[in-house]
């Protein structure tokens, strides 16, 4: 997992890539409405206010889809399979994410299972993914 | 919006498909160009409309001898041809245009004068949120849905393999069609190598090369050219827009781009599900002409696989679709849309390598850049 392609922050993403080297997962609120939002923008896709806030998040959520990537590409790890998933946190906003310290079976990975964020290195930044909680 | 006043006078892919290293992409564009103004009998001075998705339009019509005085370089990935069709037809309506050429080449094989896939850089939504975690091929992205699409309504991989067994009866008779054995849900399911569960690799598309171009004008010049009696009518058509990036579709067992873009193309056609003779249903992966036909409303949501495992998309079948293999057995260069409207039109004008047989009225449902856009069009062999 430490291989593989890192992001390129720009302006408007920055604070979610900087806090996430801290392990922490910063996430997008809008003040007006009060719904949290993704992917970063400096205004509420939801009511169109530019007061908006960054929020610390608990990294909490349930798995909602993934399919099993046995066909990983360079420079991601070619000979191993990947689980790419989609995650709902408990705030509402859905992530695309990578299931990690779970084996790549159907079995292990029943949808809704309750998850949890875990940072893992990628170049210079660190990436958000997540585990399961009943695996911990 | 329509109502038959534009009509397709020139249809046609290149004469080979599949495998052709021995064409560029700005090549398969040219001759798939060259062969539908043949089939309109037509020349490039005939042309003063040019439209095309991935190179810019200035780049076919200088290689083709056009000057054109109208442009539509939409590209919304594979449905962009959808988009042009009715981009086209509003310009010809407004006299922007009289004869407008689509054109479509993709060495997706071969990958043969192919320029580097913009979507993928690194500080891109889908570059930052996406592609970090190894969602940057088709395979590992367009499917990630799925299983939620499935969850939610009962159903199973078995779902995803009835498509590809139901499209494969209709690529068997096809000589142009990539992959033509016959086979069965068991071995669909055991299809190997592995892909990306749930999806094997018979669940997802050919990659090949090839082209195809249209010639649309008003169907008034329609009825002074050699090919009147082959016109195909415009009656309907719609377009919709959502998540450049497939994690933030708004609902992961339903696309909104669908059920808006097909709304409007019913509307503007003045027609009902049950006018529908023929279907094509843009199908990268299996799971899509699920959502499909539930969005498009031809089923009740959950009905999908249950309505293609009786046969009714099959030959023979009350609603027949993807005549062709669609892009899981007869072709998918990487931009599927372009070979969708040629199968709807081959069938309007009674040409189809498997025809069904009497169809006047054909939808064809578009969809691009993963969960990002659709296009539909509402098609005719008669003019209302």
């Amino acid at each position: 997992m430490a291989t593989g392609i890192p992001p390129t922050p720009t302006p408007e993403t920055a604070p979610f890539w900087d806090a996430a080297k801290e392990d922490r997962l910063l996430i997008q609120r809008c003040r007006a409405c009060s719904r949290h939002y993704f992917y970063p923008r400096p205004f509420c896709p939801h009511c169109a206010s530019a007061d908006v806030e960054w929020d610390e998040v608990s990294g909490e959520g349930r798995l909602m889809s993934y399919v099993i990537n046995y066909r990983p590409v360079p420079p991601i790890d070619a000979g191993a399979a990947q689980i790419i998933a989609l995650v709902e946190l408990d705030e509402g906003v859905r992530l695309l994410t990578n299931i990690v310290d779970a084996a790549p079976e159907p079995d292990a990975l029943p949808l809704d299972a309750p998850v949890r964020v875990a940072f893992e290195p990628r170049g210079d930044f660190k990436l958000p993914v997540f585990r399961l909680v009943d695996a911990q | 919006m329509h109502q038959g006043n534009i009509a397709v006078v020139g249809a046609a892919e290149t004469g080979e498909i599949g495998v052709v290293p021995g064409a560029s992409m700005i090549q398969l564009h040219a001759e798939a160009a060259r062969r539908a103004l043949a089939d309109a009998g037509l020349g490039p001075a005939d042309i003063d409309g040019m439209a095309t998705a991935g190179p810019m339009p200035m780049e076919v019509s200088h290689y083709l001898g056009i000057s054109p005085r109208w442009l539509d370089g939409t590209m919304v990935g594979g449905c962009s041809f959808m988009l042009h069709v009715r981009h086209a037809a509003a310009a010809i309506a407004a006299g922007a245009a009289d004869t407008v050429l689509i054109t479509h080449g993709e060495s997706g094989r071969s990958r043969i004068g192919m320029s580097r896939y913009e979507g993928l850089a690194g500080d891109s939504a889908s570059g930052q949120f996406e592609v970090p975690y190894g969602s940057l091929m088709p395979y590992s992205t367009f499917t990630v849905p799925a299983l939620r699409f499935l969850h939610e309504r009962g159903m199973s991989r078995t779902d995803l393999a009835e498509v590809v067994v139901a499209q494969r009866e209709w690529a068997m008779p096809n000589p142009r069609a990539f992959r033509r054995k016959p086979i069965t849900v068991e071995e669909v399911l055991s299809s190997s190598p592995p892909v990306a569960y749930p999806f094997t690799r018979d669940m997802c598309c050919v990659v090949t090369d090839g082209g195809g171009a249209l010639v649309l004008t008003s169907a008034e010049r329609a009825a002074d050219l050699p090919t009147a009696d082959r016109a195909v009518y415009l009656l309907g058509s719609g377009e919709a827009g959502e998540s450049p990036i497939m994690s933030q579709m708004a609902d992961l067992g339903s696309f909104g781009a669908f059920r808006r873009s097909s709304a409007e193309a019913f509307a503007t056609a003045g027609v009902d599900h049950a006018d529908i003779d023929h279907l094509m249903c843009y199908d990268a992966f299996a799971h899509l002409p699920l959502y499909m036909l539930e969005d498009l409303g031809f089923v009740g949501r959950g009905e999908s696989g249950a309505f293609i495992a009786s046969g009714a998309t099959r030959p023979g079948g009350e609603l027949p679709m993807n005549t062709n293999g669609g892009g899981l057995s007869y072709t998918h260069t990487g931009m599927y849309g372009m070979f969708a409207i040629q199968e709807a039109i081959r069938q309007l004008r009674g040409e189809a390598a498997a025809q069904v047989q009497g169809a006047e009225l054909s939808l064809v449902q578009g969809v691009g850049l993963y969960f990002a856009a659709a296009g539909s069009l509402v098609l005719s062999n008669r003019r209302p």
